[in-house]
């Protein structure tokens, strides 16, 4: 464990918690890559196809270090990545599945 | 019993489960996967009818049939800025589970506040905008795009109004002298919360704003 991670122990268990310089720094990769999504947006002519790729990964990462340091999932027991990742993946079936019906193989227009 | 059971169950440590974890986090994290449900229906209907639209106002710039050029309703630099007030406030509520673990009564209150005041100003935003789109013609009748934005961004914004409400009660219960490390789980579980919030809009933000 590193210098800036230290174990607590709260009310039940013994939890490793992260030194609130790792929160801070995390907080302005979040900032930057917001940043440059919005940044994909207005140059969106200049990247072309590529742009939706882009804000969709830059969003992704955002995405998973939130999960990942302030929901301490990274830490954490891996069933509680379970219970998240199984419905979080069936909601990404879906959405996929009705953005492939509607757009690609059954356009309304 | 014997007495070796009795210290076993009395260790601070020991969670008295079949998995051996928290219950409550448990129940929690099972919820948060039944929100992912319910926002991943929600995003799939927007995504599916998502420039169908047959009549203004448009989310973005549209080329009508007969040739002419409609600006979007979408407020961008706007919206950027809420964005970045709701990622602030995961950072103030991971550093407000910190102080509570530390057991420093002044920041974990000063920190949930600060959550709290940064959720209420991006729900301020929202109302803004939600304004600014009615009376630009855009309702939750007017066209697919007004019932599926409305319908979707509307539960978020539901759902943080939510959070604020309890964040301020733990904010106050620290105040009160009620929140010390032993109850870091009840403000590590309204964390959670808080931080699905904000992965949900990490998710609605590009979705809706920045792919036309």
């Amino acid at each position: 464990m590193s210098s800036e991670t230290r174990e607590i122990m709260h009310d039940q268990h013994a939890h490793p918690v992260h030194g609130t310089r790792t929160y801070w720094i995390i907080g302005i990769l979040l900032t930057v890559i917001t940043a440059m999504e919005i940044a994909a947006y207005y140059i969106e002519d200049t990247l072309g196809d590529a742009a939706t790729s882009v804000i969709l990964t830059l969003s992704a990462a955002k995405f998973v270090l939130v999960a990942m340091f302030f929901m301490h999932l990274k830490y954490d027991n891996k069933i509680f990545t379970g219970i998240f990742l199984f419905p979080l993946a069936l909601a990404t079936l879906v959405i996929s599945a009705l953005v492939l019906l509607y757009h690609v193989l059954h356009p309304l227009r | 019993m014997s007495s070796t059971t009795y210290e076993h169950a009395a260790d601070p440590a020991h969670v008295d489960t079949t998995t051996g974890l928290d219950s409550r986090k448990m129940a929690f994290w099972t919820f948060i996967g039944s929100e992912c449900l319910l926002f991943g229906s929600l995003i799939a209907t927007y995504m599916a009818y998502k420039g169908d639209s047959l009549t203004g106002p448009y989310p973005h710039e549209t080329v009508l049939p007969d040739g002419r050029v409609v600006e979007g309703i979408l407020d961008i630099p706007l919206t950027s800025i809420s964005t970045f007030v709701l990622l602030m406030s995961s950072l103030a509520m991971v550093l407000a589970l910190a102080a509570v673990q530390r057991g420093a009564r002044g920041r974990s209150v000063f920190w949930l506040l600060m959550t709290a005041t940064l959720g209420a100003v991006f729900l301020g935003f929202q109302a803004y905008e939600f304004t600014h789109f009615y009376h630009n013609g855009l309702t939750l009748s007017s066209n697919l795009f007004g019932s599926t934005f409305f319908v979707l961004t509307g539960f978020h914004g539901a759902h943080v109004t939510a959070g604020v409400i309890y964040l301020t009660t733990l904010a106050i219960l620290g105040m009160r002298g009620k929140l010390g490390p032993e109850k870091s789980m009840n403000v590590e579980i309204a964390g959670l919360y808080w931080h699905f919030v904000d992965v949900v809009w990490i998710v609605i933000f590009p979705l809706i704003y920045l792919i036309p």
